[in-house]
C-alpha cells in the first residue's frame, strides 16, 4: 500500500496557500513526466526538490540531508569492510 | 533513479548483509505490515541474504488483501448497476468477493476503469457526465489523504457524478488488535515506511510501550530494509523496546500534518471486517456526513451483508504466523493463486502464493 | 483445475490463463502431434522441405501508439512468429474485421503502415480477407494474419532443443513495448519517450543461422507473458532451468523508471521486436558480436545460462544479491498502489 517513487521537480503551477489555482507540480524521473497534485506537501516545493510521489499526490519533501547523510555513512561502512578484507589477507 | 538506485547498490548491501550477521547472536521473528515491503522483500530475493535464524513473517499489510467479502460483494453491486462506471486501482481488480470478482464482473458487462490515481477517476467523472462514477476506494494512511484531497476538489468542482465507495483502513488498530495476541511472539516489527510519511514514526510509540516491541520504520530498497533490521536486532540484543526511524529522508517523527488534517476533515474513524482477522474496533475510515454527498454507500443504498469467512480458511492464523500455509486444507486445493480464496493468496506475494509459487519445491 | 464460466481478459494476456483455456479447451479437442509443440510456427513436412505456418491475431488497443500502430505490430508480428523457428518468410495473409463506424482515414493509416513494414520486410501480404460487424460489437479493428515461411534442411530450432550449459541472450532492451501500450491508458498518461518496439527480425536471425548453423538452439519472440513467461516455457519443454543475471538485463531508464512509478515488472512486459536466443555456449561470444554489429541487435546482451535442474525452474540473481523464483505470468499485468 505504499508504492510511492522519487521524482525531480522541474517546474511548479499555482500559488502557494491559494487553492482556488490549480496546484501541481511537473515531476520528471529518467525523462517520464508527471504532473503530480501537490495538495498534501509538507512544503511548497522549490525547482530540483526532490517529491515522494504517491498515486498521483505528492506526499513529502524528500529529505536531501538525510539522504546524502545515509549514502555516506553506508560509504564508510563499506569502506570499512574493504580496509579489513585487506588487513586480513596480509 | 536518483535516490532509489543508490539503495539498491551492491557494495553498499554486502558490508549490511556482513553487519547483520555479527549483530544476530539469537533467533529472531520480524513481522513486516505491509504489503509493499512484502513485494520488495520478495522482488529483491532479500530472504536468500538474510542470515540463519532470522524469520521474517508477512503480517496483514496489503490493504486490498484484507479488504471482506462483503465489501468486494458491495463493490461489484455498483459495478453492476446501469449508468455506472467503477474506477480502481490495479490490485482490486482479481480479488474475490463471496461471488467473484471484478475481473468476472467486467466479463459481464459492468464498466471498470484501472487507474493510476483517485483524481483520474474525478477526470473519468468530469468527461462522462452522463454517468456516475464511483471511485472503489482502498488503502491505508499513505492513500487515505490524497482521496480526501479528491473528494475536496470534487466539492470544489461541484461535480454531482462522483462517489468514492471507502473500504480504508488505518494500520495502527490493527497492529494493536495482532499484538494483543498472547500467542503472536515477535521480536521486532518492520514499520510500513509510506503510512509512517503520513502518521509520523510516532504513532508507533504505544505499541512499543505497551508490549515491549521494537519498532523500526523501514524504506522499501534492498539498503533500507537491511538497516531497519539491523537495527532491530541491536535492539533485540540490548534488550530495548523503543521506536526508531530507519527511513528519514521520508519520514519525520510527527508525519505529515496537513495530509493527516485533510484525512481527519473528510473521514472519520468506523469499526470494520478485516479478510480472515475478523472486527477491528476503529481500524476503518468512513466518509463523514457532511460530505455524504460523495459517499458512494449512501448514494446506491449498498447494504454491506456479512459473509462468514470460507469453511477452512486459515488465513487469520497464518497472517499471524501461527500457521504455515501447508496447514490449511484449502492450500492448493480449493485456494490457489488463480482462483485465491484468502488474503494470504490474493496477494501475489502473500505467505500462501509464495508458499504456492516458491516455497513447494 | 477449476476454470471460470466466462471468458475473462487474463484468458488473452499470454500467462497462466491463457496456458489453462489451451490446455483445458482447444488442445482436448484439436490435439495433433503438430499441434501439440505449441511453438510460435509449426513446422509441417512437405516434398519441398520443412514449412513453417503460423497464426496470430490483433486486437491492441489503442491502435495507433508511440513507435508504431497495429498493423505494424501485425506485419512484424507474424514474420517473427516464422523466424523462430528459423524459417525464411515467404507470404503473409491479412484478415480485417473491422468495427462500423471506423474511420475511413484511420484505415488508411493503418494500411499504409503494413505496406510499410513489407517492404521493410521484404514479406509480401498475398491474400486477404475484410468483414464489418455492426457498431458495439468489434473495438475500430481487429487483424488476423498467418505467415507462410520456408525452414532449410538441418536447422532444428525448438524450445525443446534447449540444454543445459547454454547461454541465453536478449536481442535488446526489455519491455519497451509493454510500458508504451499501458502507459497509453486513459487513467494512467505517462508522458515521456516511451515508444514500442516493434520490428522484424528474419534478418538477424538468418544471419546468426548462417554464421553458426548448428549452435541455435531455442529461439523465442517474447511477446505476451514478456521474458519470464517465455522462459518458463522453454524450461518447461526442455526440463531445464533456466538462471538470469538481473543486472545483465538491458532495460531503458525511462522504462525503468515508468516501471516504478506503476509498480510494474518489465519481466512480464510484452516485447515485439526483441528475440530470446538460446545457443551453445562455445559460440555465445561470436554470435553476440553479430547480433551487435546488426541494427535489430545493437544492445544485445548475454542475460542468463540453461542449468540441469531443477527442471522448469527459472531463477533470477537479483541486483541486491539475493535470488528469487520467476514464474509465469498469471493474468493482465496491472499497474499497482501496493
Amino acid at each position: 500500500m505504499c508504492l510511492a517513487v522519487p521524482m525531480r521537480v522541474i517546474a511548479v503551477k499555482g500559488v502557494e496557500n491559494d487553492f482556488t489555482t490549480l496546484q501541481l507540480g511537473v515531476v520528471e524521473a529518467q525523462g517520464i513526466k508527471k504532473e503530480v497534485r501537490l495538495d498534501l506537501v509538507d512544503r511548497w516545493p522549490q525547482i530540483g526538490d526532490y517529491l515522494i510521489i504517491h498515486a498521483g499526490f505528492a506526499i513529502h519533501t524528500l529529505d536531501a540531508v538525510e539522504a546524502e547523510t545515509n549514502l555516506r555513512l553506508l560509504q564508510e561502512l563499506a569502506d570499512n569492510m574493504q580496509a579489513a578484507a585487506r588487513e586480513e589477507k596480509q | 533513479m536518483k535516490y532509489v538506485s543508490e539503495f539498491r547498490d551492491k557494495k553498499f548491501i554486502d558490508p549490511l548483509v556482513d553487519e547483520l550477521r555479527k549483530t544476530i547472536d539469537r533467533p529472531l521473528r520480524i513481522m513486516e505490515v505491509c504489503g509493499t515491503h512484502t513485494m520488495a522483500i520478495f522482488r529483491h530475493g532479500l530472504r536468500s541474504l538474510m542470515p540463519e535464524g532470522l524469520e521474517l513473517i508477512s503480517g496483514p499489510g496489503c490493504p486490498v488483501c484484507v479488504t471482506s467479502s462483503a465489501h468486494i460483494d458491495g463493490f461489484i453491486e455498483v459495478a453492476s448497476r446501469e449508468g455506472v462506471r467503477v474506477a480502481i486501482f490495479g490490485d482490486l481488480f482479481r480479488v474475490p468477493g463471496s461471488r467473484g470478482s471484478l475481473t468476472k464482473a467486467q466479463s459481464m458487462g459492468a464498466q471498470v476503469e484501472v487507474v493510476y490515481s483517485p483524481m483520474d477517476a474525478l477526470t473519468l467523472a468530469e468527461k462522462n457526465p452522463q454517468q456516475e462514477t464511483v471511485f472503489l476506494s482502498v488503502g491505508f494512511e499513505t492513500t487515505i489523504p490524497l482521496v480526501a484531497a479528491t473528494i475536496l476538489e470534487a466539492g470544489r468542482r461541484q461535480l454531482a457524478n462522483f462517489t468514492v465507495f471507502s473500504a480504508h483502513k488505518t494500520m495502527p488498530p490493527a497492529l494493536d488488535a495482532l499484538l494483543g495476541d498472547p500467542e503472536l511472539r515477535l521480536d521486532g516489527l518492520l514499520c510500513p515506511g509510506h503510512v509512517s510519511t503520513i502518521i509520523g514514526a510516532a504513532a508507533y510509540e504505544p505499541l512499543a510501550a505497551n508490549y515491549h516491541l521494537s519498532c523500526v520504520v523501514a524504506g522499501f530498497e534492498p539498503v533500507d530494509v537491511l538497516q531497519a533490521v539491523i537495527m532491530l536486532a541491536r535492539q533485540a540484543r540490548n534488550g530495548r523496546a523503543e521506536v526508531e526511524n530507519a527511513y528519514g529522508r521520508a519520514v519525520s517523527w510527527q508525519g505529515n500534518l496537513r495530509a493527516q488534517q485533510l484525512m481527519h476533515d473528510v473521514f472519520e474513524p468506523i469499526d470494520c471486517q478485516w479478510r480472515g482477522l475478523g472486527t477491528i474496533p476503529a481500524s476503518g475510515m468512513a466518509i463523514r456526513e457532511s460530505f455524504s454527498r460523495f459517499d458512494a454507500e449512501k448514494r446506491f443504498g449498498i447494504r454491506l451483508t456479512e459473509t462468514p469467512e470460507p469453511k477452512g480458511c486459515l488465513c487469520g492464523q497464518i497472517l499471524k504466523g501461527r500457521k504455515n500455509p501447508a496447514d490449511c486444507p484449502l492450500f492448493a486445493g480449493r485456494c490457489t493463486p488463480l482462483s485465491p480464496v484468502g488474503p494470504c493468496m490474493v496477494s501475489s506475494e502473500g505467505t500462501c502464493a509464495a508458499h504456492y509459487r516458491y516455497g513447494r519445491a | 483445475m477449476k476454470m471460470t464460466e466466462t471468458i475473462l481478459l487474463d484468458h488473452g494476456s499470454g500467462g497462466r490463463a491463457s496456458q489453462e483455456l489451451i490446455k483445458n479447451i482447444f488442445l482436448p479437442q484439436l490435439t495433433n502431434p503438430v499441434l501439440d509443440c505449441l511453438e510460435d510456427s509449426a513446422l509441417v513436412d512437405t516434398a519441398a522441405g520443412q514449412l513453417a505456418f503460423t497464426t496470430d491475431s490483433y486486437v491492441v488497443d489503442p491502435i495507433f501508439f508511440p513507435g508504431g500502430d497495429i498493423g505494424e505490430l501485425a506485419i512484424n508480428g507474424t514474420i517473427n512468429d516464422l523466424a523462430m523457428r528459423g524459417a525464411k518468410p515467404l507470404c503473409l495473409s491479412l484478415g480485417l474485421i473491422l468495427e462500423e463506424g471506423f474511420a475511413l482515414e484511420d484505415l488508411k493509416r493503418v494500411i499504409l503502415s503494413i505496406q510499410g513494414a513489407c517492404r521493410q520486410a521484404d514479406v509480401p501480404v498475398v491474400t486477404g480477407d475484410t468483414k464489418v460487424v455492426p457498431k458495439g460489437k468489434g473495438d475500430k479493428i481487429f487483424i488476423n494474419t498467418s505467415g507462410i515461411g520456408l525452414v532449410e534442411r538441418g536447422i532444428h530450432i525448438s524450445a525443446k532443443n534447449a540444454r543445459p550449459g547454454d547461454v541465453v541472450i536478449l536481442s535488446g532492451s526489455m519491455g519497451d513495448h509493454g510500458i508504451t501500450i499501458l502507459g497509453q491508458r486513459a487513467g494512467i498518461s505517462l508522458q515521456g519517450s516511451l515508444r514500442s518496439d516493434t520490428m522484424a527480425l528474419h534478418r538477424l536471425v538468418q544471419q546468426m543461422l548462417a554464421a553458426a548453423p548448428g549452435a541455435v538452439h531455442t529461439l523465442r519472440d517474447p511477446t505476451r507473458g514478456g521474458v519470464a513467461t517465455s522462459l518458463n516455457e522453454i524450461a518447461e519443454a526442455a526440463q531445464v532451468a533456466v538462471e538470469l543475471d538481473e543486472t545483465a538485463i538491458p532495460v531503458k531508464p525511462e522504462v525503468a523508471a515508468a516501471c516504478e512509478i506503476l509498480g510494474m515488472d518489465p519481466l512480464y512486459l510484452a516485447n515485439e521486436g526483441k528475440c530470446l536466443a538460446l545457443v551453445a555456449r562455445e559460440h555465445a561470444a561470436s554470435l553476440l558480436a553479430l547480433m551487435r554489429s546488426l541494427p535489430e541487435g545493437a544492445e544485445a546482451a548475454i542475460i542468463g545460462r540453461v542449468n540441469e535442474g531443477p527442471a522448469g525452474r527459472v531463477v533470477l540473481k537479483t541486483r541486491a544479491g539475493g535470488s528469487r523464483i520467476v514464474t509465469s505470468l498469471t493474468g493482465e499485468p496491472l499497474p499497482r498502489i501496493c
